[in-house]
């Protein structure tokens, strides 16, 4: 059992604290929240970046590394995540539990300060961001917004989001567009960094053996110089309950591929009015997130189409995706057996043992995240994010409440809202040429 | 079973055989909501040749791959659906090396456990079932053919060696394992799928007694044997080529560089070894290496630059790897590093750094012990290997630095490395041109 507590630290500041002995690592997560907009994400992202390559005490990447080895090889990388149509940006330190130091020594403080050191004192130059850094930063923040197309199962799904929200701030980029990123200099990226930490929400996690006082200790002392007023209100997150065009969109890239990629992008509808966030997890793996879903077992085993098929649902926003890697030539039977499969959920074709692993499936991965460190603090962060209060283990309990009605409910008010396909060029393909021309 | 507590790690480890000489292992740990069970056999993508009824005999690649698929069939149907609608959540993989099947559960362990011993013992192919499993193989061929990461290691692969099956796809081609028939699979799994090439490791709050009553219960083939293999003529040192290049829809040239190095023998040497090698990569070119903070800070490397030692199939080698507008001046750098790490004037200094790089590595190991799967296959590779996977973090501590010196010149020559990069460009020519 986790010994979980919310512990405020400051008006904007809030921790979460979860206590166990179990594991050998701990590990703190510090995210400043900001609503995710074009003119900043390129900006927060390369602030975070930059504050990662050197402190006021510790100004260079070398100097970072040594203080890292010393403490056992602990590590504190910046993050820069999309939660809903949040951005957040901050740290996340692991290192070996304060019981494992062969020397006895107090880890946790140290990686505190550290942390709270890079976040909150950055390496300057003239009141400014230490411009070499904020440059050599800059450039590898396009590289990386670039490298999305290297990996083309993730590039399909991030494609499909981008053209189906493009009105939305949840079609945003989290690392922010190439040409706001290029425009970026040390002055307006200081500008930024300072509103930034002005007017951010901060949610911070701490998991491991320590004591909640003692954490809470450490982290007020790491985070003394964050501003002591209230943050100020961030606007929610927009669900839109229903697609914005009358008849599903179609999107077609071509790409130098030779398995093509097709996405699908469903919203939730009036489930969002009252979202029950066990059920939706429930249909989730029902439909598309787990081997016994129906995708996995007719897209994939009875049809072999596909290698994979799978569902995943933004329970901040109210999208469903769908991605799988099919022949060129399949596309269509694909797109067809994916809507058929959520079609037959609509109907109530759900067997018993389809519904009752759904089940297990959700209460096994929810109790299973517990069980690492890195998994309490994601699913602490997420709750956090989405206002949730009780703890994992409560909604393992709610998920086993959950009814097949509420599963062919939600499966009746999701609809397709857009589909990406993504064609080779080597012929055999899809309808459509060019780069993401609408159908 | 036999218990053996390792004080430093806190871990308390029971092993013992089954009567047919298999070894099980249980890693007890307490307060955790999920148990973990790992079943092994030593049979990977480069087992390819091996001897059976005295005779050699040649299987197509991606056999050991297609097996772990389709082991998941069974008589009543699919283990995966029934090991689901038991709470577990099930999954397998095959490397060069070794297959493994797992899963994770937070509930009915033991029953689940018992599913998954017997349905990994009990092969069940038919040839239309087999049939299907090409279109499903073929398209996760595809997938990887589309990875750049992918194609960058097996470039490398081929220029390091020059014979060795490990040279070749785990999954196989799309040609290969078109010839593969229900009949290899039976003859591959009565082959590998024995108690003397196996292994099963469970970790979580479980009763490490009734685990092994499990195994003995479910377990009851015979001893058999541990298979001889062939991974063809022994590799020279020296690169078949320094060099290839690929062309994908890539962002800026991704690499991966490295050479080839001495087979550590079976037992506690491999271990030392893998250890060494490890923080010889890190001492060259890790996150604290001065060139490393060179390199980045020149835009030379990016965060994705990583180091491993790694040893399969007859063969080891050490190799770095990331994204970079310049390949061959990081190869000329790291080569440039390793002479001059090897330099009398350098030592000292090199020697401060690995101590650091010491302490990190076991701080290191010590975190990955909260990682079940990780926890399971390192143990696991250890029983083949023939050494103890809880012991590492001591021995990384004696380990010396002339030690790490010696592996350094002795497995990483710069005369020997060679450099695989995948660029910008059109992979084929459209067709008709």
């Amino acid at each position: 059992m986790l010994d979980m507590r919310k512990i405020a630290l400051s008006p904007r500041a809030r921790l979460t604290y979860a206590g166990t002995g179990k594991f050998k690592t701990s590990c703190i997560s510090v995210n400043l929240i900001t609503p995710l907009r074009r003119e900043t994400a390129a900006a927060n992202a390369l602030i975070a970046r930059t504050l990662r390559r050197g402190s006021a005490g510790h100004p260079d990447m070398g100097s970072i590394s040594e203080a890292l080895d010393e403490l056992y090889g602990a590590r504190i990388e910046y993050t820069v995540r999309k939660k809903g149509e949040y951005q957040c940006v901050g740290f996340y330190a692991d290192f070996i539990d304060d019981d494992f130091a062969p020397g006895g020594e107090r880890i946790l403080e140290r990686v505190s300060s550290l942390l709270g050191e890079m976040l909150l004192a950055p390496r300057t130059r003239g009141g400014f961001l230490y411009e070499p850094h904020t440059d050599g930063e800059r450039a590898n923040l396009i590289d990386e917004i670039r490298a999305a197309i290297n990996d083309k199962r993730s590039y399909a799904r991030d494609a499909l989001l981008k053209n189906m929200c493009a009105g939305e701030a949840y079609g945003i980029n989290v690392l922010g567009g190439e040409s706001e990123a290029a425009e970026l200099t040390a002055r307006s990226l200081t500008a930024q960094y300072r509103h930034l930490i002005d007017a951010s929400r901060v949610e911070v996690v701490y998991c491991g053996s320590a004591e909640p006082e003692r954490a809470e200790q450490a982290l007020r002392d790491a985070l003394g110089t964050l501003p002591r007023s209230a943050a100020p209100e961030l606007p929610g997150t927009e669900i839109l309950l229903t697609p914005p065009a009358p008849a599903p969109r179609r999107f077609t890239e071509t790409l130098d591929v030779t398995q093509g990629k097709l996405a699908l992008g469903f919203r939730l509808g009036d489930t969002m009015l009252a979202p029950d966030y066990a059920a939706m997890a429930v249909f989730n793996a029902a439909f598309g997130g787990s081997v016994s879903s129906k995708l996995f077992l007719n897209v994939r085993e009875k049809l072999s189409l596909c290698y994979y098929a799978s569902s995943a649902i933004d329970r901040h926003k109210g999208v469903m995706l769908v991605s799988s890697g099919v022949e060129f030539k399949n596309f269509e039977r694909a797109y067809d057996e994916i809507l058929a499969q959520l079609g037959a959920i609509r109907s109530g074709d759900l067997s018993d043992w389809e519904f009752l692993s759904a089940k297990r499936a959700v209460v096994t991965s929810r109790l299973a995240a517990l069980d690492s460190p890195g998994g309490v603090a994601s699913e602490c962060f997420d709750q956090a994010i989405a206002g949730i209060e009780y703890t994992p283990e409560e909604f393992a309990t709610l998920a086993e409440a959950v009814t097949r009605e509420a599963i062919i409910e939600i499966a009746n008010n999701a609809a397709l809202d857009s589909a990406y396909f993504m064609n080779g060029r080597r012929g055999a393909g899809h309808t459509g040429e060019g780069t993401e021309d609408e159908e | 079973m036999k218990s053996k507590g390792y004080g430093a790690i806190r871990e308390q480890v029971y092993s013992d055989r089954l009567p047919n000489g298999m070894p099980v292992f249980v890693v007890k740990k307490s307060g955790f909501y999920k148990s973990y069970a790992f079943f092994a056999t030593d049979y990977g993508g480069a087992d390819r040749r091996f001897k059976y009824g005295g005779e050699w005999i040649d299987t197509p690649e991606g056999v050991a791959h297609f097996l772990e698929h389709k082991m998941f069939d069974t008589e009543d149907g699919n283990a995966l659906v029934t090991l689901s609608a038991n709470g577990a959540q099930p999954n397998a993989f095959t490397s060069g090396g070794i297959t493994a099947y797992h899963f994770e559960s937070t509930e009915k362990f033991e029953e689940n456990l018992k599913i998954l011993l017997e349905f990994v013992s009990v092969p069940y192919f038919t040839e239309e079932s087999v049939k299907k499993e090409q279109g499903i193989i073929g398209q996760e061929i595809r997938m990887s053919e589309d990875d750049p990461d992918y194609a960058v290691y097996y470039g490398l692969m081929k220029l390091l060696f020059r014979s060795n099956p490990a040279r070749d796809s785990v999954a196989g081609t799309i040609e290969s394992i078109a010839e593969i028939t229900g009949e290899t699979l039976y003859r591959c799994h009565k082959i590998f799928y024995n108690p003397s090439n196996m292994c099963l490791v469970v970790a979580g709050d479980v009763e490490p007694e009734s685990v092994f009553g499990i195994a003995k219960k479910v377990l009851t083939a015979p001893r058999g044997a541990v298979p001889e293999r062939d991974y063809g003529e022994p590799e020279s040192r020296a690169p078949a080529g320094v060099r290839a290049e690929a062309k994908m829809e890539v962002s800026e040239p991704q690499f991966m560089l490295g050479a080839s190095a001495g087979w550590p023998e079976r037992g506690e040497t491999r271990l030392r070894c893998e250890l060494t090698g490890g923080l010889a990569a890190e001492l060259i070119a890790g996150e604290s290496s001065p060139l490393y903070i060179r390199l980045y800070s020149e835009g030379l490397i990016k965060s994705d630059f990583t180091g491993v030692f790694e040893s399969v199939a007859g063969i080891a080698y050490t190799l770095f790897g990331g994204s970079s507008p310049n390949p061959d001046r990081v190869l000329a750098e790291i080569k440039d590093e390793i002479r001059r790490v090897l330099s009398p004037q350098a030592r000292v200094g090199a020697e401060a750094l690995l101590d650091r790089v010491k302490k990190a590595e076991y701080g290191c190991r010590i975190r990955s012990l909260d990682s079940f799967p990780r926890v399971c296959s390192g143990a696991a590779e250890a029983c083949f290997g023939g050494y103890d996977f809880f012991a590492a973090a001591d021995i990384l501590r004696g380990i010396t630095a002339a030690e790490v010196f010696d592996f350094i010149s002795e497995n990483m020559k710069p005369e020997n490395f060679a450099l695989s990069v995948v660029s910008p460009g059109t992979a084929k020519p459209a067709p008709g041109l």
